[in-house]
C-alpha cells in the first residue's frame, strides 16, 4: 500500500546496529551456549541414570530416534495440531476483532472476559477440560447433550486429537484476538466512511480495508503461535498422555518421553537438534507466506 | 544460598537470641494428602527440635519425580530430603546417590517396619530410604448392590467371577457401571493394574534372557479379559480415566466395582468426599491363573540424597516423620483413619487404628502377600510386582500403556497393541544393552 | 457514524454470548472453587450451597503471598527488561531497515524454537555452576531472554503500522531520535507496547517448565503453587480450582487495565 521509502539516514546502517546490539548479543549468547550444548550432547552416550555409561555416540542417537516408528506419525499429529489450531484461531480471532472492535455496552469487560482464557496456566485449562467440561459423565457438555436427548460424547477416546485441538485453540484464540484487536485500532476510520459513502457493504469493507490492514498483524500471530504450538505439551500429558495408541503423542511428547522418563540426556538432545532443523522447514514455508507482509 | 539464608540468623544469635544456629533442611515431597498431613505438623517437629527448621517444597508426583532426578544425577543439591518410591529407592541407592541409612536409633525400632516395605527399600541389606506410607492394591464394591443382587463375595473372588458380577450389576441408563478400572496411559496408572492382571493371568515382562514377553499367549489373555470386561461393562471414557478420576466416580456412586490402591480405602471411608462411605465392601484384588503378582506393592519413601549437606538434620527429620511416635500424633490430632498406613506392624496392633479403620487387617495381610521377588508364574529376572525394577521401565511403561490404551478405544486389536508394544519394548532393550 | 438502534443492540448480545462461552471454563472454574470435593464432581448445577472450605484448606497449606510476590517480581521484572532491549531493536529495524533486517527478525524467532526439554541438563548444569538455581534472578534472566523474540517481533510490526506522515513531521520540525521516540513513537504505539507488555507478563506467568524445575522453594513462583494442589492421589478438583482462581485474579486485573490502555488507541484516529 506505501510507497516504499528509504528510511535510514546517513548513519542508519551504524545506528540501528548499535540500537540492535544488545538484543542480538543477548539472543546469540542465548541460542549459541545452550545450542551449543545440546549439539554436543546429541552426540554423546549421556543416560542421567547411568552415570558409568558415556562416551562418544556418533550418530547413535539420531539413528534411534530417526528410526522410531512412532516418529512419523508424531510428525503427522503435530502438523494436523498447529494446522488446526492455527485456522481457527486466526479466523476466529479476525471475526472475534471486528466484532469487539464495534462500540457496545460494557464492550471493556466483554473484551477481557473474552482474553482471559489467555491467563489460565495450560496444565489447568488442560484439567478444567477435561474433568469439567469434557468428562463423559460429569461433564457440562455431557450434561448439554443430556439436556437435548443426545448421547454424550466421549471426547478423548472417541476424538483424542479433536479434543485436544479443541482445548489449545481455547487458549489461544484469545492470543490472537488480543493482538488483532490491537492491530484493527490502527485502521484509519476515514478509510472505512469513505469507502461507506461509495456504497461498500460490510462484508466488502471487511475483505477490501479490514482483511490487508491485518496482513502483518496476522501473519505476526501465525508466526507466534506456530512457535507455541509446536512444542505443545502440558495439555497432551495432561488428558490422554499422548494416547490412545499414538493419536495425540506429538514430537514434544516423544521428546519428553526420550528426556525426562528415560533420561536419556543425548537422545533428547538428538531430538531437540531434530525439532529445530523441522521447525525451522516449517517455518521456511511460512515464511514465503508472509514474508512480503513484512517488507511492505 | 543456604549460605545468605543462616548467616543473618546467625548474626542475630551472636546478639544472644535463643535460638542458635537453626539448620534450614529443605523437603521435596508429593502433594498427597498424607504428606500434606505432615507438612501440616511443621510446627510439631520444630518444636520438638528448635535447632531445624524445615522448608517445604511440594509438588505433584511427575513434576516432582523429574524435578528430583535433574537435581540428583547433577549434584545439584538443592534438597535435602526426598520423598522417592519403592521404584526409584534401589536404582538411586546402586548410583551411590543416597545417603545409606545404617545405624538408626534403639526407639526408631526398626524391626518394626513391615519386612516387605523395608526389603523394598534396601540395597544389599541396607535400608536408603524410610518408608512413610504404604500401599497395595485391593477390590472395592458396593455392598448394597451386591445384597441386593444377592451376590456372595468369597474370601478370595476370581476374574471371572468379577465380570460375572459386573454383567449382573451394569446398568448404564442409572449411571452405574459394573466395573472401573484404571484406562489412562501411564506407566504408574494403567500398566500398575495390568501387570498385576498379566502376573495373575501367568505372564511376565521379561525372561531370564531379558526378553520382552508382551507376545506371549498369557499378555494376549490377560489384555484382552481387560479390554473386553472395561468395555462391556466399565464407564464411558475409561482410556482416560486414571486413580483420581476412577476414585471421583466410586465415591459418586457410579461404579458396582473397582479394583485399585489399597490407600484410596481412608478416602472413600471419609463421608466429606465420598457419597458411598456407608456401603462399603473389600475384598483382595481377584485373581487368575495363579495369586502370584495379583496385588502390587508400593511404598513412598523418604530418602537422604548423598549431595545434601545437612545429612544429620535430614536424618532427624525423616526419622521422625516415619516414626512409631509420629503415627500416634497424626492418630490423635487427625484421626486415626488418617495415618499413614502400610509401613509398621505396630499400626496394625493399634486398637485405635482397628476400630476407625476395618480394613486395616486386610490391608495388611495384602501388604505382606506381596513378594515383589516373587511375583511371576516363570521366572523373571527383574524386582516389582506392578514394575520392573530398572530405569528404562518408566519409559517403557508409559509406550506399553499407550497401546493397551489403544486397545481399549479400539484404535487397534489387542494383537496389534501387543505387537507394537512387544516390538517398542525390544527396541528400548537393545538400545539399553540387554539384549543383542 | 450512526447505527441504528436495534442493530446495536444485536450486535451487543452477539458479543457478550460469545464473550460468555469464551470465559465460561473459567467461570465455572471459579465457581468450582467454592464447591466442597463432593460436589465439585457432583453433576452440573449452578445450585449449590457456597462454602470457603477449599480457600482455607489451601491456604493453610501454602503461603499464596510468597509465590504471588516470585510471580510478580519474575514476570513484571522480565517484561520490563525485555522491552527496554526491544524497544531500540524493534525501532531501528522498523524505521531503519537494513538489508539485514528481515534475516535478523526470523533469526531471532528461530531461537524460540528450540524445544525447552532438550535443552533442559544444560542449562541446569550453567545455573548449578552460576549460583542461579532457586534464584529470582536466574528465571528473570530466562524469561527476558525467552520472551525477547516474541517482544521485538511484536513491536517491530507495531512500529511498522505507524501512520508515517507524522514520524516524518516530527523530523520536519527537527526533532532528535530521543525526541521522536519520547513525545511520538511511544505515545502513539502505547497500545501495541501495553498488548506487547500484556502478552509478556502472561507468557512469563503461565511459564510451568523452567519456574518448576530451576527453583524449589525461595524463588518457586505461582506456577509451583498450582503444581502442589495438582493432580495428587484423592479428590483435587475444588482445591485447584481455588488454587487457580487465586492464581489468574492478578493477572486478569492487570490484564483489564492493559485492555484499557489498549482502547485509548481509539483515540489516535482523532490525532490524524
Amino acid at each position: 500500500m506505501n510507497k516504499t521509502r528509504v528510511y535510514g539516514r546517513t548513519v542508519g546502517g551504524l545506528r540501528s546496529l548499535s540500537l540492535q546490539a544488545p538484543a542480538v548479543t543477548l539472543l546469540l549468547l542465548w541460542m549459541l551456549v545452550p545450542l551449543g550444548m545440546t549439539l554436543w550432547f546429541s552426540f554423546q552416550r549421556y543416560n542421567l541414570l547411568m552415570p558409568g555409561m558415556s562416551g562418544f555416540a556418533g550418530l547413535e542417537n539420531y539413528e534411534y530416534l530417526l528410526t522410531d516408528p512412532a516418529l512419523w506419525s508424531a510428525m503427522g499429529n503435530t502438523l494436523l495440531l498447529v494446522g488446526w489450531v492455527l485456522i481457527i484461531t486466526v479466523v476466529g480471532g479476525t471475526l472475534l476483532a471486528v466484532l469487539f472492535q464495534q462500540e457496545f455496552l460494557g464492550r471493556g469487560v466483554a473484551r477481557v472476559l473474552a482474553i482471559s482464557p489467555f491467563f489460565v496456566m495450560p496444565t489447568v485449562s488442560a484439567l478444567v477440560w477435561k474433568n469439567m467440561m469434557m468428562h463423559p459423565a460429569n461433564g457440562v457438555l455431557a450434561w448439554l447433550a443430556n439436556l437435548f436427548g443426545l448421547p454424550a460424547v466421549d471426547w478423548f477416546s472417541s476424538l483424542p486429537l479433536t479434543s485436544i485441538i479443541i482445548i489449545v485453540a481455547w487458549q489461544w484464540l484469545p492470543f490472537a484476538l488480543l493482538i488483532l484487536l490491537t492491530a484493527i485500532q490502527s485502521l484509519d476510520d476515514d478509510q472505512v466512511e469513505a469507502a461507506r459513502m461509495d456504497g461498500a457493504g460490510p462484508i466488502a469493507v471487511f475483505f477490501f480495508i479490514t482483511l490487508p490492514h491485518l496482513k502483518r498483524a496476522i501473519s505476526v500471530v501465525i508466526m507466534i503461535e506456530m512457535i507455541f504450538l509446536l512444542t505443545i505439551f502440558a495439555e497432551i500429558f495432561v488428558t490422554t498422555s499422548g494416547g490412545p495408541g499414538l493419536a495425540t503423542t506429538n514430537l514434544a511428547y516423544l521428546i519428553y518421553i526420550q528426556a525426562l522418563l528415560d533420561f536419556d540426556v543425548g537422545t533428547a538432545s538428538a531430538g531437540g537438534v531434530i525439532a529445530i532443523i523441522l521447525a525451522n522447514i516449517v517455518a521456511i514455508f511460512l515464511v514465503r507466506l508472509v514474508a512480503k507482509n513484512l517488507e511492505s | 544460598m543456604k549460605l545468605s539464608r543462616t548467616l543473618p540468623v546467625a548474626g542475630i544469635a551472636a546478639l544472644g537470641a535463643g535460638a542458635a544456629n537453626a539448620e534450614t533442611i529443605t523437603v521435596a515431597t508429593v502433594n498427597n494428602n498424607d504428606m500434606v498431613i505432615m507438612q501440616s505438623l511443621t510446627d510439631a517437629f520444630e518444636k520438638a527440635h528448635p535447632d531445624i527448621t524445615l522448608d517445604w517444597v511440594v509438588l505433584e508426583e511427575n513434576v516432582l519425580r523429574q524435578r528430583m532426578t535433574t537435581d540428583i544425577a547433577t549434584k545439584g543439591g538443592q534438597f535435602d530430603v526426598m520423598t522417592i518410591g519403592t521404584y526409584e529407592v534401589p536404582i538411586w541407592a546402586e548410583r551411590d546417590w543416597l545417603a545409606p541409612l545404617n545405624d538408626l536409633p534403639e526407639e526408631y525400632q526398626v524391626d518394626d517396619l513391615l519386612t516387605s516395605v523395608r526389603d523394598g527399600l534396601s540395597q544389599d541389606g541396607t535400608l536408603h530410604a524410610l518408608p512413610f506410607y504404604g500401599e497395595s492394591s485391593m477390590m472395592y464394591y458396593r455392598q448394597d448392590m451386591f445384597d441386593q443382587a444377592g451376590i456372595e463375595v468369597p474370601e478370595q473372588p476370581t476374574w471371572e467371577e468379577v465380570r460375572d458380577w459386573a454383567s449382573q450389576l451394569h446398568n448404564p441408563g442409572e449411571e452405574t457401571y459394573g466395573i472401573c478400572l484404571r484406562g489412562k496411559p501411564g506407566w504408574g496408572e494403567n500398566m500398575a493394574l495390568v501387570s498385576t492382571m498379566v502376573n495373575t493371568f501367568g505372564g511376565r515382562w521379561f525372561d531370564m534372557q531379558w526378553n520382552p514377553q508382551l507376545d506371549a499367549a498369557a499378555w494376549q489373555e490377560a489384555v484382552s479379559f481387560y479390554v473386553d470386561l472395561l468395555n462391556e461393562y466399565g464407564p464411558p471414557g475409561a482410556s482416560s480415566n486414571g486413580f483420581n478420576e476412577n476414585l471421583a466416580l466410586f465415591s459418586r456412586g457410579n461404579c458396582a466395582m473397582w479394583v485399585d490402591a489399597t490407600s484410596a480405602a481412608g478416602k472413600l471411608y471419609d463421608t466429606g468426599e465420598s457419597q458411598v462411605a456407608d456401603k462399603l465392601g473389600f475384598a483382595p484384588a481377584p485373581i487368575a491363573e495363579t495369586p502370584k503378582g495379583s496385588h502390587w506393592l508400593w511404598s513412598w519413601a523418604l530418602a537422604i540424597p548423598a549431595s545434601s549437606d545437612s545429612k544429620a538434620a535430614a536424618k532427624e527429620f525423616i526419622t521422625w516423620a516415619t516414626s512409631q511416635e509420629y503415627i500416634e500424633l497424626v492418630g490423635e490430632q487427625k484421626g486415626w483413619t488418617s495415618v499413614p498406613p502400610g509401613t509398621r506392624e505396630s499400626t496394625y496392633a493399634n486398637e485405635n487404628y482397628q476400630q476407625a479403620a476395618p480394613f486395616a487387617g486386610f490391608v495388611l495381610e495384602a501388604m505382606q502377600s506381596a513378594d515383589p521377588t516373587d511375583s511371576t508364574l516363570e521366572p523373571s529376572p527383574y524386582v516389582g510386582v506392578q514394575f520392573v525394577g530398572i530405569p528404562e521401565f518408566q519409559s517403557i511403561g508409559t509406550q506399553v500403556g499407550q497401546m493397551i490404551a489403544a486397545a481399549l478405544t479400539g484404535e487397534r486389536t489387542v494383537e496389534q497393541a501387543l505387537q507394537a508394544a512387544q516390538r517398542s519394548t525390544k527396541r528400548t532393550m537393545q538400545r539399553a544393552g540387554y539384549l543383542d | 457514524m450512526t447505527t441504528p438502534r436495534y442493530k446495536r443492540f444485536l450486535l451487543a448480545v452477539l458479543a457478550w454470548s460469545i464473550a460468555f462461552v469464551i470465559f465460561f471454563p473459567i467461570l465455572w472454574m471459579a465457581l468450582t472453587g467454592f464447591k466442597t470435593e463432593a460436589a465439585a464432581i457432583a453433576d452440573p448445577s449452578l445450585f449449590f450451597s457456597p462454602t470457603f472450605e477449599s480457600y482455607v484448606a489451601v491456604h493453610a497449606r501454602a503461603d499464596y503471598l510468597k509465590f504471588a510476590l516470585n510471580s510478580v517480581v519474575v514476570a513484571f521484572g522480565s517484561t520490563l527488561f525485555a522491552l527496554l532491549i526491544a524497544i531500540p531493536s524493534a525501532y531501528s529495524m522498523a524505521f531503519l531497515p537494513t538489508p539485514r533486517t528481515k534475516g535478523t527478525l526470523l533469526w531471532m524467532l528461530s531461537t524460540k524454537m528450540l524445544p525447552p526439554v532438550g535443552v533442559l541438563m544444560p542449562i541446569y548444569l550453567l545455573f548449578r555452576d552460576a549460583g542461579l538455581l532457586d534464584t529470582r534472578t536466574g528465571l528473570v534472566i530466562v524469561y527476558t531472554l525467552m520472551n525477547l523474540p516474541i517482544v521485538v517481533w511484536m513491536l517491530y510490526t507495531f512500529f511498522k503500522d505507524l501512520p508515517r506522515d507524522i514520524l516524518e513531521a516530527g523530523r520536519m520540525d527537527g526533532a532528535s531520535t530521543f525526541q521522536e521516540v519520547r513525545h511520538l513513537l511511544l505515545p502513539l504505539t502505547l497500545p501495541g507496547i501495553a498488548s506487547t507488555g500484556l502478552l509478556a507478563v502472561i507468557l512469563s506467568w503461565n511459564e510451568a517448565f523452567w519456574s518448576l524445575n530451576l527453583t524449589s522453594s525461595d524463588a518457586a513462583p505461582l506456577t509451583a503453587y498450582i503444581a502442589s494442589f495438582s493432580s495428587p492421589e484423592g479428590l483435587f478438583w475444588a482445591k485447584l480450582s481455588a488454587a487457580s482462581t487465586m492464581a489468574i485474579a492478578p493477572i486478569l486485573v492487570f490484564g483489564w487495565l492493559t485492555q484499557k490502555q489498549m482502547v485509548r488507541g481509539l483515540t489516535f484516529g482523532a490525532v490524524k
